[in-house]
């Protein structure tokens, strides 16, 4: 029983710095609709600049809350910042295109860190007067723990005041509701902007910072603390703070008994609750439907059309120079490369299909990628299949899990059905990764190696040839009426809805199809890897092919094609090239934003048309 | 000949205990221009929803060509040939105009789930002579999203003639649009519904339309049906005058969609 | 070389320091500048690790390993041939590393494939050194399925393996009076495999002993304060960690204000590293049972004079990841010497039983399992001077913690 309450203790302290974090960013969301990825570095860099200040201010109280409070207004400062160089730029850019912007800060902040702080993890001094624990019925709890338990509340109370009693607060909320409102009332938006920016940005440095005395200082903090977040901020409802206090509650909880019931699955855990609370309730446990949001972000889309003939004969040259070129001029390892290219062009084109002409964004479409990746090395491992029924097996795999999946994720909209393409991506993640005896675990499936007769050159064939039919077919459907039905959808729920378009069902039917597609893309993934991972089906994998068709360019059916070539070109050569590409890659992903918020391929088409304009 | 295109037997409904739309009944007689009116709040989005398949009637019926399609969900009221209009101008951005009429005969036709052929084979021609119905051929190339607003009303009146509707709902189709636009789109409703035998059910704020081009008006108020009858009946009676007290028979002053083109 | 990807052979990071000694842009710096047949070609070896994924425990690794190649060329390189290495960030994928072996292998033309820290990084690179033909010597990772279950031809694995430390830690666990034992591992292959092979040596050792908990927190994710508290709760008389790196320093610190370490025994796998026990400052546990490497204090001559030159060189105490980077170099120096050719059906048959002269002592690469016998230091914890470091220790030679032969050919189907 003594146990039960100190373990109910324990959650209420992961708890509250969960809330902490949660809550900077669901304000930031609130306003700006900005999914900020950059939010866990910010967490990071509060914890890196506090313990740089506070070893370097007298030891004491002042020193150390001072040091606290200072690393806290420096992260918030930083944010301004961001806010102002970067992100206000690009308010007008397709939805979720920020996310790129906000990614290119993760990778810069990751090396910017590792250069200021150095690799080893840093250990910073405990609170003073906190070191030890007290007595509670007759076990021993960490004062310091009490302490934060008590700042949590503390902070949701002044957060709530803030925006309850000040004119600020006040548009604060009303921006939350409805943007359109806070431009009606005359308010200067950059300002407020800014400042929520500002504020979010100090509540995530400030948990970073009273982490201080909890958990050593590390690398890795940005990335293991983002994903969570983001759960939390979707559990509780977007923009929703009491929201983000009651699901951090709910979230710490979970982890403090699951811990005593399954130690094993505290892997998934989160995302099985945020799987269950999107099912039943699709905007989170407090989040409202926001007024016109459509209309905020709606840059109208613009029209696709069949592309125009020079177009196509530049295709098809670059195409005829892909099958031809490399037997004459390439070496096996540019084959490996182009394999690469192949794979990742089909696998960001399958991504597109839903989030462009669907307008369904998928924060976990490695999914399907990873499962058809299994579903080809399963069925070579354990039945010993050959290579052409196991590719063939793959889309089928990934089809099959993406009509279970997506039965769920496409009755949501927006962010929450994004993240909840996210849990079920973890949710296959960790089956992968636990259930050992099939899968082999995070060791992998080996020996996923093509036929003999498969030489390099057929195999880059063989994936050139699925890639290019793959992405062919995609642009095929999405000009079809099905795929004229989907962007319809996207365009005017209403409207499609009363020309008999059953958006439910297109939209499914199209989420199995960009998955059947991932699918191929991952079968031939585990033939040219020779071996499959759970990393196959991770999040950073869903994240390169977001950015991959962020980079592109949403709006165009060339998008995903450019956008995947000119990443994995980029991360292919910067990786060979020094030792900091992720500084570099951020560097040079942020300067593509800020120059082609339309994507690679938008801002192409955007000349093109120029040029065509007469006068 | 059937008596009514379009049958409202005694629906309601309530929000939170307030009756929105209280115990209305009245029918669509074919091919009749069918005004329904009412000051602000008279519950008439309510009763259009309640026909079009937005909301599901707490109570009552409705029926289409005798058929019940209480509660259906719109697009199978759709599918029943029910076209509508929406009060904010609702087309797909995304496309041109042709495309946009081509998508709802397509929907028509039931021709969406093929995956393999180009859109724009299909309906194209039937798509050019609505659109020339309508008055819009010039613009069948353009995209939605650059079209004028009384352009755009215009293909809306096409998409949702494309599937031969035995009635057309239209919600406040003059709204946000210049008045001499509003007779022009009027007239040309009303030609098109002679021509199809169709009827047409409107709601409108602009007593000019009513007036001109109703052959009945139904007017609501407080969620119930206090008249019914052609416009000069309507006018004369004592109820109806009382509720536009002080408004001189004018339309009530709501706030119009403003000048910018609402989103597509 | 495609000439696609030419421009890049000039920016290969050849032998290059890596942490802030690394140039932007990386230039081209050859290993053998002072010998006087530099001109010789060099034999490049393609080293493949997590750089980015894993600094802390790498950039030690890396500057050991650049520090054995200069002495290596120093003294002559091997047979006039100076050595090169191409060193390539896998950003902890295995696809990645993958893709880097192809790159290496047909685009440098490397003799061979060294690297390799987290066990699927170095399964994969096995799994394709196997189906190339290519020798890897894996230096880092400590999944027992390399040379074992997925042991082959191609493979050679260096460090003790997760099994041998196990044993040699189950080998002191043993002599202790607890019976009630809690786990405590990192939800991954390593750590089940460290907890199943404790508990299976354990109770083979010391009959009758019970294990009353085990916890798995996510990797770099450990909620310490709860995963204490379940601990504590089952009320074991000793506790077996096998969490490291960050995971450890906050259990640590938990486990410490909580009073969780007082009068139970702990014994902890690698925590004796300093990689593991320098961040933990003067809040190292002491008294736990550990498998590590007391850099200060073995006075060995090779150790000696590897401890010298590497503060030398880098102003900088080696790590056992500097241990590792060095030996693997000299391994791959011995081989070459050996061999006298970069063939590499002969370099497999050479490296089968290859001894070499560690800074550990003298290490086999056993011909029946390609697992090398470098050992561990084993040890307890102590506090000195507001530091941990190991006091007690001993160095455990791994051809003694390895099954019997017979075993082992049931574990590797390989051959």
């Amino acid at each position: 029983m003594e146990n039960l309450l100190l373990q109910a203790l324990n959650g209420l302290a992961s708890a509250s710095s969960l809330f902490l974090v949660a809550s900077g960013l669901t304000v930031i969301f609130g306003v700006t609709r900005i999914v900020n990825f950059a939010h866990g570095s910010l967490y990071m860099l509060g914890a890196y600049l506090a313990f740089s200040i506070v070893t370097n201010l007298p030891r004491g109280h002042l020193g150390f809350w001072g040091g606290v409070v200072l690393a806290a207004l420096a992260v918030g400062a930083i944010g301004a910042v961001l806010e102002m160089l970067l992100l206000r730029r690009i308010y007008r850019a397709p939805e979720l295109f920020q996310l790129l912007a906000t990614f290119g800060v993760v990778l810069v902040v990751q090396d910017v860190a590792l250069l200021t702080w150095g690799a080893q993890d840093l250990l910073g001094p405990r609170a003073p007067g906190l070191r030890g624990s007290v007595e509670l019925l007759g076990l021993r709890f960490p004062l310091y723990e009490l302490v934060l338990i008590g700042i949590g509340p503390v902070v949701l109370g002044l957060l709530l005041l803030l925006f309850k009693r000040t004119r600020w607060g006040t548009l604060v909320r009303a921006a939350t509701q409805d943007r359109e409102m806070v431009g009606a009332l005359g308010v200067n938006q950059r300002w407020l902007f800014t400042s929520v920016f500002f504020v979010g940005s100090m509540l995530a440095g400030l948990a970073g910072a009273l982490q201080l005395p909890r958990e050593s200082v590390n690398l890795h903090m940005d990335l293991s603390t983002i994903t969570e977040v983001f759960v939390v901020v979707v559990v509780g409802g977007l923009g929703s703070l009491p929201g983000a206090a009651l699901a951090a509650l709910l979230i710490g909880e979970l982890h403090a008994f699951g811990i005593l019931i399954f130690p094993k699955i505290t892997l998934v855990l989160v995302f099985l609750v945020m799987a269950v609370v999107l099912v039943v309730r699709p905007r989170g446990l407090f989040g409202k439907a926001q007024v016109a949001q459509a209309a905020v972000a709606s840059v109208a889309e613009p029209v696709l059309g069949r592309a125009p003939p020079q177009l196509k004969w530049l295709g098809l040259v670059a195409l005829l120079v892909a099958v031809v070129a490399p037997p004459y001029l390439a070496g096996d390892y540019a084959l490996i490369v182009l394999t690469d290219m192949a794979i990742a062009v089909l696998f960001a084109a399958s991504l597109h299909f839903i989030m462009g002409p669907g307008g369904m964004a998928s924060f976990g479409h490695a999914a399907y990628f990873g499962i058809g990746a299994y579903g080809a090395a399963l069925l070579t491992k354990w039945f010993a299949a050959p290579m052409v029924p196991a590719l063939l097996a793959a889309p089928f795999c990934a089809g099959v899990a993406g009509v279970i999946f997506g039965f769920f994720c496409v009755r949501l909209s927006g962010v929450y059905s994004a993240m909840l393409t996210l849990a079920f991506a973890q949710i296959a993640w960790s089956v992968a990764f636990q259930w050992v005896e099939l899968t082999g675990g995070d060791n992998g499936v080996l020996g996923v190696w093509p036929d003999a007769w498969a030489t390099k050159l057929h195999f880059y064939w063989l994936a050139l040839g699925c890639s290019v039919v793959g992405t062919l077919a995609l642009r095929r459907i999405a000009l079809s009426p099905f795929g004229y039905a989907l962007r319809a959808q996207r365009d005017n729920t209403l409207r499609a809805e009363a020309i008999g378009i059953n958006a439910f069902e297109i939209r499914w039917v199209a989420f199995v199809l960009a998955a059947g597609f991932a699918g191929v893309a991952g079968g031939l993934f585990a033939f040219a890897k020779g071996s499959v991972f759970p990393t196959a089906l991770d999040i950073p994998r869903s994240v390169d092919a977001l950015l991959m068709v962020l980079l592109g360019g949403v709006q165009t059916l060339a998008g995903p094609v450019l956008g995947a070539l000119a990443f994995t070109g980029l991360h292919e050569q910067l990786v060979r090239a020094t030792d900091y590409w992720r500084l570099v890659l951020g560097g040079v992903i942020l300067l593509l934003v800020l120059a082609f918020p339309q994507g690679l391929a938008g801002a192409v088409r955007q000349r093109w048309e120029a040029r065509r304009r007469p006068g | 000949m059937r008596r009514y295109t379009l049958e409202a037997q005694n629906i309601q409904k309530s929000f939170g205990g307030v009756r929105a739309v209280d115990q209305v009944s009245f029918g669509v007689r074919p091919g009749e221009m069918l005004a329904l009116i009412g000051p602000n709040g008279a519950g008439k989005s309510t009763c259009f929803n309640l026909l079009n398949g937005h909301l599901k009637p707490d109570g009552g019926q409705v029926k289409l060509l005798g058929q019940d399609i209480t509660g259906l969900a719109p697009r199978r009221v759709w599918k029943r040939g029910v076209g509508r209009t929406f009060q904010i101008t609702a087309t797909f951005g995304s496309m041109t105009v042709r495309e946009n009429v081509q998508l709802a005969l397509q929907s028509h036709r039931g021709e969406l789930a093929r995956i393999w052929s180009p859109a724009w084979r299909l309906r194209g021609g039937q798509a050019d002579t609505l659109l020339e119905r309508v008055g819009l051929a010039g613009q069948a190339r353009r995209p939605c999203s650059v079209l004028a607003y009384g352009d755009l009303k215009r293909v809306e009146l096409a998409i949702a003639l494309a599937n031969n509707p035995r009635l057309l709902l239209m919600d406040e189709p003059t709204a946000g649009m210049a008045p001499a636009e509003r007779v022009g789109l009027m007239a040309l409703v009303a030609e098109i519904a002679r021509e199809r035998g169709m009827s047409v059910l409107f709601t409108e704020h602009d007593m000019d339309v009513v007036f001109g081009h109703a052959d009945r008006v139904l007017v609501l108020d407080r969620g119930r049906l206090i008249a019914e009858g052609t416009p000069d009946e309507v006018r004369a009676n004592a109820l109806v005058q009382e509720v536009y007290l002080g408004s001189g028979f004018e339309p009530e002053a709501e706030p119009e969609p403003g000048e910018e083109p609402p989103a597509c | 070389m495609p000439p696609l990807f030419s421009g890049i052979e000039g920016k290969a990071m050849v032998g290059m320091g890596f942490g802030r000694r690394a140039i932007l842009g990386g230039a081209a710096v050859l290993a053998a500048p002072r010998l006087g047949q530099a001109q010789a070609e060099p034999i490049k070896i393609g080293e493949i690790n997590s750089y980015t994924a894993q600094p802390a425990f790498l950039q030690p690794y890396r500057q050991a390993w650049t520090l054995a190649v200069e002495q290596v060329n120093a003294a002559g390189g091997i047979h006039g041939r100076p050595l090169a290495t191409v060193h390539r960030d896998d950003a902890g994928k295995p696809e990645d590393a993958v893709r880097h072996a192809g790159e290496l292998v047909n685009a440098e033309k490397v003799a061979l494939l060294a690297g390799g820290f987290l066990s699927n990084v170095g399964l994969a690179l096995g799994d394709y050194a196997a189906q190339n033909k290519k020798l890897f010597v894996a230096s880092e990772p400590l999944t027992d399925a390399i040379v074992w279950a997925k042991g082959n031809r191609y493979t050679f694995r260096l460090r003790a393996s997760t099994y041998m430390q196990c044993a040699m830690l189950v080998e002191e666990a043993a002599k202790l009076p607890a019976k009630k034992w809690a786990l405590v591992a990192p939800n991954y292959e390593y750590g089940q495999s460290a907890v199943r092979w404790f508990k299976e040596l354990l109770k083979a050792a010391r009959p009758g002993v019970e294990f009353v908990a085990e916890q798995f927190p996510a990797l770099g994710r450990i909620d310490a304060g709860a995963t204490v508290q379940a601990l504590a709760a089952s009320n074991p008389e000793a506790i077996f960690n096998v969490t490291f790196g960050a995971d450890l320093t906050n259990f640590v610190r938990q486990g410490a204000t909580r009073g969780l370490f007082e009068r139970r025994a702990v014994v902890s796998l690698l925590t004796g590293e300093p990689e593991y026990l320098d961040p933990l400052g003067d809040e190292a546990p002491e008294g736990w049972i550990v498998t590590g490497y007391p850099w200060d204090q073995i006075n060995t001559p090779a150790h000696t004079a590897f401890r010298d030159a590497y503060r030398r060189r880098f102003n900088d105490y080696p790590r056992l990841g500097s241990v590792v980077g060095y030996d693997t170099v000299q391994a791959i120096a011995a081989l070459l010497r050996r061999a006298n050719t970069t063939d590499t059906e002969k370099l497999v048959d050479n490296m089968r039983g290859l001894q070499f002269a560690s800074v550990l002592g003298e290490v086999t690469f056993r011909a029946l399992d390609h697992q090398s016998t470098m050992g561990a230091y084993v040890g307890k914890t102590a506090l000195r001077a507001g530091k941990g470091t190991m006091v007690d220790w001993r160095y455990a030679d791994g051809a003694r913690y390895l099954p019997s032969d017979a075993m082992v050919r049931t574990l590797r189907p390989a051959g």
